[in-house]
């Protein structure tokens, strides 16, 4: 580490246009306005608008955390006595299973895209995400995901096989709705955080401002970036998991099942590769608060920057490899548990060098107290401890003991409210203003902070107490001579205690403050781009798009906030009344391309909608309308990508600003579209990786896969689907190749892909079918058709796009300047004829080889 | 005692630590029940207790540390140079914990082998099945045939007992604290823990793998013995069930032929030989009934099969709260009497 990270005193003023006079200015603010603003009336929920859409999130989150809050009070009151009747056991069951279920998936995750939707932008000086759109859709899935989820408490439906949701409890001992209200449910805002990811990892990638090289990305980018990656790899093995298990509850087949072939462990491997990652997805964003907060208030840039982007990193990569550490007690052999046991200490290393960056960081500086550092300090206290107790159950021995006993309990929330809910909170103080112009108060802060703090302590720590004197978790009740009735009294009253703390932040938060002045701007003195924001906010997030020379530009770039006001930067007017922001490149934003942003609409909330109508209804097995509802979707989307992206703009390029003209249409890897697609894709080929995964898991653990009697797929089917895939694939690349010398034949090229596609999928459907293989005898026939069905289903998204691509091209909307459409289809084929390729090779050539 | 005499400034600190550890111990273990990992009474358990306490001493240290220098730099109004903060993350970041943890692991993967290992050849094997939620227990008596029991195992002290784990429904956790770590009883697998009880007494297993509405409800009795206690017991299990005693008792029995209890129960010597629920030859003389749930007196005995749902939601019997009060009172006479 250097002190490198000031800002070399030597660097040059970046460019600056001359101001403009006053009434150009005005002309400008008023362009600005119209074009971006916020829809009123009914038409508000139109909005796609990060601030907007971050605003519902955030307020949506809370309100889950709220909720899943109230449940882990009652939970605490049916504990507080032994023998105890406040609920029942089932619906005790119920309860904990969706508290854990809400923190987890309609808290801690919505709640960092949540934060990361709102602040990205502005931290980045840009006007917008990419993605607007699919910012909002995600958004309304999640909202719609999680009312039907908490919903179901209310009609003693829910679900209530724990968060972890093992098999078989899950797939044949619980038979109502609730098992697959939870798998749906969740698949479904499982898929919303992904569309959220991809959003945010290219926001990070390509909206930053004009010379914000990488080594200058603020660490909160930095930390979001990295857990949306790791939601990318994580979320994909839960929804590959889930579909298994769904799939055994509603047709039998019998993945988990024992005595079919199945192997109840294949769930707990699947769901841990996500399960751990989500750990540390909760944790980074959080702790990236406390990133931006540490610094702000000892008012000096981070100590050892590199090291935290290098330990955040490495905290991701290592916690894909720690997952056996939730499973030391289900008969593993000495070597795994020993190497999971170093892996997983191991991960103390790179979270202790964060830690340390922020104490250094304190130490450097001379620190001004405030309530945000008073949460920051009590996050430290708590997270610490919870950081200690994981080293001693990472250690296999120990959790021998510790393993789904209350110190788990104790644990697990030392970590994630230590780590996570603690810096959260001190976010909500410290970016309050940002919201509406206004403060919180100091004085209700204090209290609400000592109320948390205390009230945390004594209801967690004694479970590590209750944990180790043998009370096990998800107990609905204990019996009264084990030693732990004062013990989980005290538990109980400390949860009170905090609740009254949470409760009065959130009085604070949403008591009126109208006769409050609004607040200064950047009223905590921070360096960063985000508080350029005016007071109260304008809706355009930032006046002009400034070039940015050093990771505290507020600190250190003289007259900034002055010349983004004036316009004197990038994009300061709205001509077209189009929305815009830069696009830039990924290692030195360079700028690359003025990116047209689509506008408000309701496309994202009907399309949310008919793709959870095809969730829910799925819920209760109520196939038709659950099919209409997906055909419904599959035509919105289409019909979104049609009237919402690949517009041909009117002109080719835009001045934008400082003599600088840019495209306004590209394709390919140069356009954001391609990115996002491209990490979707990722993702999408890491759920089919799992599928395979699986396949490979049975042959390893059970003598009977594939078992003696069982027909084979006949291998010339699968061949015969893969080579015309192949083939389908070949003919897309040879489309767009056509298409660049505005050749006629690339309509009919892209037809004969379709055709063959097609031709590929029946064929991949034929193996198993003509071969006589039946998915409900044994899992060995299961997990074939479930390969063949997956490629299938992947093959027909990409007839849908080739036909729209067709379309595109009559239409006039392809040409080959605007071909963006053909590359995306392209790049899709890409993964297609990948997936197409291993699925044959899987089920025809590996029962021939071994 | 690793340190005795403290000869030079570590050896004191090293007295202080253990002094510590001696104060965490008696702190934590208070008031000790019997189904405390931190009142151990097994070859196992004793050692996770010394790794737990050594373990919490540094943890403490540490957090000390941590919190020091955080309220430092908080709160002590003086700027140290960006120098001096980045050293701190080398030292606090990386070289301590690298040592610490080097330290730790090999102290306690050192011990990882002995609870992996398999019982040496010729100890006692105990059979044990998860069921919602009860236990189903079987020995193999050296000299004779094998025999069920639920709820309750008995063990000799002093000598390693293997337990093979099992599972008929879900996913359980065989758990007993005073003894030594748990192990998941899996559907489709066989798993299998070695314990070795170093003190006789009377101790409580539980079930640590949610496994249902009465996940709560699925405890079980450990009674460790003197090896000569234990055979005797061995032997006593072995015999088929007593003739009722009185004629409260035999009208019990006929009832519960009758009732058809015997399609799910087994009582061994009658006609009752049923295997789904728990085998109830010596039920009365057993420490708990319902997977301990309740005592084994004739009014435990009525009520849990009068009341069982109420008692003990989702199990599979069904409540018998039909019968005459008579009849009930007959039954529970009968199966008190199965001692």
């Amino acid at each position: 580490v250097t002190d490198a990270d000031r800002s070399p005193p030597d660097r040059d003023v970046g460019p600056l246009a001359a101001p403009s006079p006053e009434h150009v200015r005005w002309r400008q603010a008023q362009e600005l306005l119209r074009t971006w603003e916020t829809p009123k009336g009914w038409r508000y929920w139109s909005a796609v608008n990060n601030t907007e859409v971050g605003l519902w999130y955030l307020a949506a989150s809370f309100f889950f955390l709220l909720f899943g809050g109230v449940l882990a009070l009652l939970m605490r009151l049916q504990l507080a006595t032994p023998n105890a009747q406040v609920l029942s056991a089932d619906l005790y069951n119920q309860t904990f299973t969706v508290h854990g279920s809400v923190m987890m998936f309609l808290f801690a995750i919505p709640v960092f895209e949540a934060f990361a939707v709102m602040l990205m932008p502005q931290m980045l000086g840009a006007r917008d995400l990419p993605f607007p759109r699919l910012a909002a859709f995600g958004f309304w899935c999640f909202i719609l995901g999680g009312v039907f989820l908490c919903g179901a408490i209310f009609f003693d439906a829910a679900p209530k096989g724990g968060w972890f949701m093992y098999p078989p409890l899950t797939s044949k001992y619980q038979p109502g709705i609730g098992a697959d209200i939870w798998l749906l449910g969740f698949s479904f805002i499982e898929i919303a955080a992904i569309a959220s990811a991809v959003e945010l990892i290219v926001g990070a990638l390509k909206c930053r401002p004009p010379g914000m090289r990488i080594n200058l990305i603020p660490l909160y980018v930095w930390y979001t970036l990295v857990a949306a990656v790791m939601i990318l790899f994580a979320f994909p093995p839960l929804i590959a998991g889930s579909m298994l298990l769904e799939i055994e509850r509603a047709f039998e087949w019998p993945f988990f099942d024992a005595t079919r072939g199945g192997d109840p462990i294949l769930w707990q491997h699947l769901f841990w590769l996500f399960g751990h990652p989500e750990v540390y997805i909760i944790f980074l964003p959080s702790i990236a608060l406390v990133a931006m907060i540490v610094p702000t208030f000892a008012k000096r840039p981070i100590v050892g920057y590199s090291w935290i982007v290098l330990a955040a990193i490495g905290t991701g990569f290592l916690s894909f490899g720690l997952w056996v550490h939730h499973m030391y007690t289900v008969g593993l052999p000495g070597i795994s548990l020993g190497l999971f046991s170093a892996a997983s200490t191991a991960v103390a290393i790179p979270t202790g060098i964060q830690f340390f960056c922020f104490i250094g960081t304190m130490i450097a500086g001379r620190v001004t107290r405030s309530i945000p550092m008073l949460w920051v300090l009590g996050s430290i206290a708590i997270f610490v401890i919870g950081g200690l107790t994981g080293v001693m159950i990472a250690l296999a021995p120990f959790d021998f003991q510790a393993h789904d006993s209350f110190f788990i309990v104790g644990h697990l929330h030392y970590v994630l409210i230590g780590g996570a809910l603690f810096p959260i909170f001190a976010g909500v103080y410290y970016f309050y203003p940002l919201l509406g112009g206004k403060q919180l108060s100091t004085r209700l802060g204090k209290v609400a902070f000592s109320l948390s703090f205390i009230g945390f302590n004594v209801a967690f720590f004694p479970m590590h107490l209750s944990g180790l004197r043998g009370m096990p978790r998800r107990v609905f009740t204990y019996p009264p001579d084990l030693g732990l009735e004062t013990l989980n009294l005290i538990s109980t009253i400390g949860a009170f205690i905090l609740a009254s703390g949470v409760a009065l932040i959130a009085i604070d938060v949403v008591r009126p403050k109208k006769k409050q002045p609004h607040t200064e701007r950047n009223p905590w003195r921070a360096g960063t781009l985000e508080w350029v924001q005016e007071m109260p906010p304008k809706p355009w997030g930032i006046r002009s798009i400034p070039e940015i020379d050093s990771r505290y530009p507020l600190w250190d770039q003289p007259n900034l906030m002055r010349d983004i006001d004036e316009g004197r930067y990038y994009l300061p007017d709205a001509r077209e009344g189009l929305r815009e922001t830069l696009v830039t490149s990924v290692i030195d934003a360079r700028p690359l391309q003025c990116q047209r942003l689509p506008g408000n609409s309701f496309l994202p909330l009907v399309a949310a909608l008919s793709t959870g109508g095809f969730f829910i209804f799925g819920t209760f097995h109520a196939w038709l309308p659950a099919l209409a509802s997906l055909v419904i979707a599959l035509g919105l989307i289409s019909f979104w990508l049609w009237v919402g992206t690949g517009r041909h703009p009117e002109k080719i390029e835009k001045n934008v600003g400082l003599g600088k003209k840019l495209p306004i249409y590209v394709s390919g890897p140069a356009s954001v579209g391609w990115w996002g697609l491209l990490i979707t894709m990722l993702a999408d080929l890491t759920a089919f990786v799992c599928l395979v995964f699986g396949y490979f898991f049975y042959w390893t653990v059970r003598d009977d896969f594939p078992p003696a009697s069982s027909p084979e797929p006949v291998a010339i089917w699968p061949a015969i689907g893969a080579a015309s895939i192949v083939g389908a694939w070949a003919l897309m690349i040879l489309a767009r190749r056509l298409n660049a010398r505005s050749s006629s034949w690339t309509q009919l090229s892209i037809l004969s892909a379709a055709a063959l596609a097609a031709l590929g999928a029946l064929a991949f459907i034929a193996g198993p079918w003509l071969g006589g293989l039946d998915p409900k005898v044994h899992v060995y026939p299961a997990t074939v058709w479930l390969l063949v069905i997956w490629a299938a289903a992947h093959v027909a998204i990409g007839v849908i796009m080739q036909l729209f691509c067709v379309v595109s091209r009559i239409a006039g909307r392809t040409t080959a300047r605007f071909d963006m459409d053909l590359h995306n289809a392209t790049l899709y084929w890409h993964f297609t004829a990948l997936t197409a390729v291993i699925t044959a090779l899987v089920v025809a050539g590996f029962p021939a080889v071994a | 005692m690793p340190f005795c005499a403290p000869s030079s400034p570590a050896g004191c600190v090293a007295v202080s630590l253990w002094r510590a550890r001696v104060f965490v111990l008696v702190c934590l273990a208070g008031c000790e029940g019997r189904q405390s990992a931190l009142a151990p009474a097994g070859r196992g358990a004793d050692r996770l207790v010394d790794l737990f306490l050594w373990m919490s001493v540094g943890a403490l240290l540490i957090w000390i540390v941590v919190l020091a220098l955080t309220a430092y730099g908080a709160f002590v109004d003086k700027a140290h140079s960006a120098r001096a903060a980045e050293r701190l993350v080398i030292a606090g970041g990386v070289v301590v914990p690298t040592a610490v943890l080097a330290v730790l692991l090999t102290y306690g993967l050192s011990m990882l082998p002995s609870f992996v290992e398999a019982a040496p050849e010729g100890s006692l094997k105990v059979h044990v099945v998860g069921h919602q939620w009860w236990w189903r227990v079987r020995y193999f008596p050296k000299d004779g045939a094998p025999f069920d029991l639920a709820n309750e195992i008995q063990l000799p002290v002093g000598a390693p007992v293997e337990i093979e784990l099992e599972s008929r429904d879900v996913i359980h956790s065989f758990w007993i604290p005073s003894l030594g770590g748990k192990m998941d009883m899996i559907p489709g697998r066989k798993t299998r823990l070695v314990l070795e009880p170093t003190k006789a007494g009377v101790f409580r297993g539980v079930c640590a793998e949610y496994c249902g509405d009465s996940h709560a409800f699925m405890a079980f009795s450990v009674i460790v013995l003197e090896p000569e206690a234990f055979d005797r017991w061995i032997a006593e299990q072995s015999r088929p069930a007593l003739e009722p005693s009185d004629e409260l008792a035999r009208r019990g029995h006929e009832l519960f032929l009758e009732n058809g209890c015997g399609a799910c129960h087994a009582v061994r010597g009658t006609r009752a030989d049923g295997v789904i629920g728990p085998d109830l030859t010596h039920v009365g003389g057993r420490s708990s009934l319902g997977a301990g749930l309740l005592g084994t007196r004739r009014e435990d005995f009525r009520r849990f099969i009068a009341e069982t749902h109420r008692l003990k939601p989702g199990v599979q019997m069904p409540a018998f709260g039909m019968l005459p009060e008579a009849d009930l009172e007959a039954i529970a006479r009968y199966l008190e009497g199965l001692e």
